[in-house]
């Protein structure tokens, strides 16, 4: 699917399984989508299409968040979660931690909003099991 | 070095600019180009696969006819001796003699052909394992690149906005800090209704002239007391 039609998608979306979405494009960024759900907590999910894969992004923290003695155990911990965390995966890019789930670029529609509603409840999840290790 | 090697070490390099490309354009369209032309080489080696089957399967088919011809002229020579005709039988021996010529090297052909085809397939099997795995480390490195650049446009976008990328982190940070806010704001309405409440029964003690509230005279009738018991 393309990221315009995902885009059109999105919006003539009113609800979905009582989640509601609200999609925009990243000025100067046209292929990457910033989608909220709006009744949740805010945490934006950013979206891209890639030639293999459909990748949806959330971010975690930043390097700066974390309390410095207690990074190796916040990475080991990572690691750990990493494979019994459904459908999601920790990666760092730059300074930034992130969470990310990557689709088929032949993912239908619904799964590609289960991937954004499962993602935002695995980062906000994630991120209170480890905020012992963080400022 | 493989491409995740090669990877790490742009990724780790101090040098780099979030954003920067990992591998320059230039190495990657070699890379694509490298891709077609594999591509291109193994259709032609398919085309090429399908024509040697067909030659062979063709002189398979020869072979079969030449092994049958034999078998014919042979039965001929049989018939021929039986019928004590010694030179008709030569003959067809010589005639056997050439086609059996014919027949190895109709052989020879088909065991050509099927090592041809027998290399070829194991190339061709080479070539598309070798494609994929080219696939696979383009694709990792576009994805590594298109993840960068994102990470680096929003974050710029974020910046240029005036506004601030929000992290899983600093929504529970925002929603803890409303929790403490709203779990304040209870306890001050608590305060306020409870303060209320003490006030409307001390009123109502007040009317009722079970407690006075007049301070002034309480004072003054305890000073009045006092003078009584010296």
């Amino acid at each position: 699917m393309h990221i315009q039609d995902l885009a059109l998608r999105f919006n003539n979306l009113l609800q979905h399984e009582g989640y509601e979405f609200d999609c925009q494009p990243i000025p100067g960024c046209p292929d990457v989508l910033q989608i909220t759900v709006t009744n949740l907590d805010p945490l934006p999910i950013f979206l891209t299409i890639t030639e293999q894969q459909t990748l949806c992004i959330a971010y975690l923290w930043t390097e700066e968040q974390i309390i410095e003695e207690h990074r190796l155990s916040l990475l080991e911990s990572l690691l750990e979660l990493n494979v019994p965390m459904p459908l999601s995966s920790f990666a760092k890019s730059g300074d930034k931690y992130l969470i990310f789930g990557a689709l088929s670029i032949h993912s239908s529609f619904d799964d590609i909003i289960h991937e954004i509603i499962t993602l935002h409840e695995n980062a906000l999840e994630a991120t209170t099991a480890l905020q012992t290790f963080l400022k | 070095m493989n491409v995740m090697q090669k990877l790490l070490t742009a990724l780790r390099s101090s040098a780099r600019e979030l954003g920067d490309a990992i591998i320059d354009a230039n190495s990657t369209r070699i890379f694509e180009q490298e891709i077609t032309e594999a591509e291109q080489h193994l259709q032609e080696a398919k085309v090429e696969l399908t024509t040697l089957l067909a030659k062979q399967l063709q002189s398979e088919d020869e072979l079969q006819k030449v092994q049958l011809d034999i078998k014919k002229h042979e039965n001929y020579v049989k018939e021929a001796l039986k019928n004590q005709n010694e030179s008709l039988a030569l003959e067809i021996a010589e005639k056997i003699a050439a086609l059996e010529s014919e027949h190895n090297q109709v052989k020879q052909t088909v065991v050509d052909y099927q090592s041809n085809t027998n290399q070829l397939k194991v190339l061709i099997q080479k070539t598309e394992r070798q494609l994929r795995d080219y696939q696979r480390q383009l694709a990792m490195v576009k994805t590594t690149e298109k993840v960068q650049q994102t990470t680096s446009t929003i974050s710029a976008n974020f910046s240029a906005g005036n506004s601030k990328l929000i992290t899983a982190k600093e929504t529970l940070d925002r929603i803890a800090k409303q929790q403490e806010e709203e779990k304040y704001k209870q306890q001050a309405a608590d305060q306020l209704a409870n303060e209320s409440e003490d006030k409307q029964l001390e009123k109502k003690l007040t009317e009722a002239g079970i407690i006075k509230n007049n301070r002034a005279e309480d004072i003054l009738e305890k000073i009045k007391q006092s003078q009584q018991n010296d």
